[in-house]
């Protein structure tokens, strides 16, 4: 389905483009005030609308959908930093007892209700955008240990990994060298699902105020601000809401279609 | 099946084990006293110090470890801080919110997931899966807590047809009660319906693909009796698990549509311990948490080995 890729990669063009375009410019300056403007709707001179403040809208989406992606971009880099190299070595240590304590302590992490737990952490160590990636991060770190572990176990019955251990090469060695290479796509694909997966959690911290802190613009923040004056101003909630919700969207859409292109076995048994 | 299930419970007491060892050591570097934060900056010394011993701050830690689980495991769960009563009774109090929206949001889910799962898979690459596949894809990125509050914009604001939040109660009758935790189960039935009916749908298209469907197509059957009779008692597995695994999620995971519709439940609990210091609830109400988590899991894996026979050779 390369329509998916296709709508997926523009809504995630959209996102990344609006985060790195709001360094240099942005339609107004994202906080100053204008309280006779406030509650503006949607015009030719404030696109989406001014806020409570009579701040611009847009300029807040696009200043906080940095918050957005550098939250989910660190969170899942931890993840996969983590996660990849403990996946590989219960791999190459398979039925050993590194492997049964790697999974073990996996299906421990998934059983932590991770939002409880992430509210606890950034509750525990503080409000803030950091606090936010750990908690986020913590609970991407199994995910790819045992995507990797299971993509490699398969990988270490073939041939091509026997004729590397004849060479002679160590199996730290073949692990990076010949495994790694060839579990990449799956990591691709189910890195762009742990990032849409970020990015709603962000918004979820910041929501109940555990996020990124004011003044730092966030989607999440915003939409708590907009909730008590859902009624008089609708706008304040369905702006913010929008956005989160293509750029979960275009991130969805681009994994899928990405696992379909990336990988012509699966477009096979799917239809 | 003896054996297998002896192995469970030793992987099942391991995990509340270590569960309870990183709950306790992340409560414990929490920084800032419940003793000090009690009674304030200009507190005497004597009085902190009695406070603590009252709370039983001044033991060791391995002391109040082995404290606080013993007594979990007898029903004792601690006393709350700040408001001085026993843990277990504000437990008992709110689970009979979150437990029943829980069970509200998994019923809705089921109910919404299930034609559109058997739907989509019956209509394999036509407009009606596309469409199903679609809305899936929306459902799945609408955050839970934005969707709640468009809820309570269009039929509590707008219609009137449902308050914008707080929970009657159960003494108002089952009905009332029912009627208050509505959009809240809506709200967080969702994206679970949209997973859910994804699972649905592929673990169908699986099956369909099996030969028995081929056969029970061979002997006679119409594509709708084989789907009906073999096709879906084979894809529950599958489904069933996703429902183990969202019953547990919705039952922790409601902390958030708690807060945005006020509801007295276990997540809006934790909520307010944590902004309060008052750390044992924190402690006691997570671990509770895990435990449900961690047990329905098992129960889960228990079912499917009965069920399956296969499952429990291989393990």
């Amino acid at each position: 389905m390369i329509r998916n890729l296709l709508l997926g990669g523009i809504l995630c063009a959209i996102f990344i483009g609006a985060a790195l375009l709001s360094f240099v410019w942005t339609p107004f300056d994202h906080a100053a005030l204008d309280i006779p403007g406030r509650f503006q709707t949607p015009d030719a001179e404030h696109l989406l609308g001014t806020d409570h403040f009579g701040r611009d809208i847009l300029s807040l989406l696009m200043v906080g959908a940095r918050t957005s992606l550098a939250v989910a971009l660190v969170a899942v880099g931890i993840g996969m930093c983590i996660g990849i190299p403990l996946g590989l070595w219960a791999a190459a240590r398979r039925g050993s007892l590194v492997d049964e304590i790697i999974m073990r302590g996996n299906d421990l992490v998934f059983a932590f209700p991770s939002l409880v737990i992430a509210i606890l952490i950034t509750a525990v160590f503080g409000a803030g955008a950091i606090n936010a990636i750990i908690a986020i991060g913590i609970f991407n770190i199994p995910v790819f240990a045992r995507i990797t572990r299971g993509a490699a176990l398969s990988l270490w019955e073939r041939e091509f990994i026997l004729a590397a251990r004849v060479a002679g090469k160590s199996a730290a060695r073949i692990s990076v060298e010949h495994i790694l290479p060839n579990v990449t796509n799956l990591l691709i694909v189910q890195g762009t699902i742990q990032f849409s997966l970020g990015i709603l959690a962000e918004a979820g911290l910041s929501y109940v105020g555990l996020g990124a802190q004011p003044p730092t613009p966030s989607w999440g923040r915003m939409l708590a601000d907009a909730q008590t004056m859902v009624s008089i101003a609708p706008h304040l909630a369905l702006m913010p809401g929008f956005a989160i919700i293509l750029t979960v969207l275009g991130l969805n859409l681009m994994g899928d279609g990405l696992r379909d292109y990336l990988d012509p076995r699966l477009r096979v048994a799917r239809t | 099946m003896l054996r297998y299930t002896f192995k469970r419970i030793l992987s099942l007491v391991i995990s509340l084990a270590v569960a309870s060892l990183v709950i306790f050591t992340v409560i414990e570097i929490a920084p800032g006293d419940p003793a000090s934060f009690m009674l304030g900056i200009n507190a005497q010394p004597e009085t902190l110090a009695a406070l603590r011993t009252e709370l039983g701050l001044d033991a060791s830690k391995v002391e109040r470890y082995v404290t606080w689980v013993t007594g979990m495991l007898t029903g004792d769960f601690g006393t709350s801080y700040t408001y001085r009563t026993p843990v277990a009774d504000m437990v008992a109090q709110r689970i009979w919110v979150s437990l029943p929206l829980a069970l509200y949001a998994l019923t809705l889910s089921t109910v919404i997931a299930f034609p559109a799962g058997i739907f989509a898979a019956a209509r394999r690459g036509r407009a009606g899966d596309i469409g199903v596949m679609g809305a899936t894809q929306l459902g799945v990125a609408i955050p839970n807590f934005w969707f709640a509050m468009m809820l309570v914009l269009l039929f509590a604001i707008k219609l009137r047809w449902f308050a914008a939040g707080g929970f009657v109660g159960w003494d108002k009758g089952v009905w009332a009660g029912l009627h208050s935790l509505t959009l809240p189960a809506i709200a967080l039935a969702l994206p679970q319906a949209a997973i859910l009916a994804r699972v649905m749908r592929s673990a169908l298209l699986d099956v369909l693909g099996e030969d028995f469907m081929r056969t029970a197509r061979a002997k006679g059957l119409t594509a709708r009796q084989a789907l009906w009779r073999h096709g879906l008692r084979n894809a529950m597995i599958p489904v069933l698990t996703i429902i183990g695994l969202q019953f547990s999620f919705l039952l922790a995971g409601g902390i958030i549509i708690e807060q945005v519709f006020y509801l007295p439940g276990l997540g809006r609990l934790i909520f307010q311990s944590i902004s309060a210091r008052d750390l044992i609830v924190v402690e006691s109400v997570t671990m509770l948490l895990v435990f449900a988590v961690i047990f329905v899991n098992f129960c889960v894996d228990l079912a499917y080995a009965a069920v399956d026979p296969r499952l429990r050779a291989r393990a």
